[in-house]
């Protein structure tokens, strides 16, 4: 019998250097890194809304990674953690949109920018990863289920570096770039501040998917301590579901 | 200590752009805790469903346990 992997193990100082280093970033957020001189206090929002994005796209390509080793391995558990990936991912997406667009609309005056190839970009993206969880529930064999939303995952996280290049190479400068390869233009104390706030931020979802693969891998267990226990019969069926089961 | 934090801290425009700022990170706040609330409402489920496997347990025990005391015919 394979060794069941134990999810909660770490989970508590996970949490705690969570807490620790959101905490220590938004108190440098308002308290130490020096105003804008160009949008003032308004960039403060910077330091949640670039790391909320940065982190849901590397959430994308994680859930890409963790596909292509479900289709090496065919392990079930490979698929559970490029499901919970993209499904934390998309949650802290929706959180850069929001944040993105409040920050549009206190430094253009416009909620949303059609002709900004970045947040158009962000939000095809999005859409794109959007639909994995409609695939999946078209589904309803779980082993295709599973498969079809490997590739999907792979295709789709390949599409994320190809679309970041474009807008790269995009003429349209309207969104600020302050994040360069080469350091970037930030300040000493806007860097360190940025830096520990995304820091936190990919803290946070860390412990946001292991809490959730714990969760979802205590439920498997439980049905199949069922199953063992009391007899396949007693176990309802689930039904439709885009979770792999 | 809060106190000389907030004595040392450099004031806040908040008349300003307080609004979005302060709407931004209220919404990051929001998404965690309906976040949380979701996890634990699936939680409560979890529990709910091992509660019911250890009645049931109990129940196939205490059934096993009275066909034992039965008398030989």
């Amino acid at each position: 019998m394979p060794p069941t992997p134990n999810y909660g193990k770490g989970l508590r100082g996970l949490s705690l250097a969570t807490v620790v280093t959101l905490s220590v970033a938004f108190a440098l957020v308002f308290f130490y890194a020096p105003l804008d001189a160009d949008q003032g206090f308004v960039q403060k929002i910077f330091y949640l809304h670039v790391p909320l994005a940065i982190v849901a796209l590397c959430g994308f390509i994680l859930g890409g990674v963790f596909a292509i080793g479900h289709l090496r391995t065919g392990e079930r558990i490979w698929d559970m953690r490029s499901y919970v990936a993209i499904h934390m991912s998309l949650i802290f997406a929706v959180g850069a949109l929001i944040t993105g667009s409040i920050w549009a609309k206190a430094s253009w005056g416009h909620w949303w920018v059609w002709n900004e190839p970045t947040l158009v970009s962000f939000l095809i993206v999005f859409l794109l990863f959007a639909t994995y969880q409609p695939l999946r529930f078209s589904i309803d064999d779980p082993e295709r289920q599973g498969r079809y939303a490997s590739v999907f995952a792979i295709v789709a996280a390949a599409f994320v570096p190809l679309n970041f290049i474009a807008v790269r190479l995009a003429q349209g400068f309207v969104h600020p770039r302050v994040l360069t390869l080469g350091g970037g233009n930030l300040p000493g104390p806007m860097r360190l501040t940025f830096l520990i706030s995304l820091a936190g931020i990919a803290l946070l979802f860390a412990t946001l998917w292991k809490y959730e693969m714990t969760a979802k891998h205590t439920r498997m267990q439980l049905r199949a301590l069922r199953r063992r226990v009391l007899g396949e019969d007693t176990v309802r069926p689930l039904g439709r579901s885009a979770a792999p089961s | 200590m809060t106190a000389l934090v907030v004595a040392v801290a450099p004031a806040l425009p908040l008349h300003t752009a307080g609004k979005y700022v302060a709407g931004a990170y209220i919404v990051f706040v929001a998404l965690l805790l309906i976040y949380v609330a979701i996890m634990g409402i699936r939680l409560r489920r979890t529990e709910r469903d091992l509660v019911e496997l250890g009645r049931e347990l109990d129940r196939r025990r205490d059934a096993d346990s009275g066909r034992d005391l039965e008398p030989v015919p």
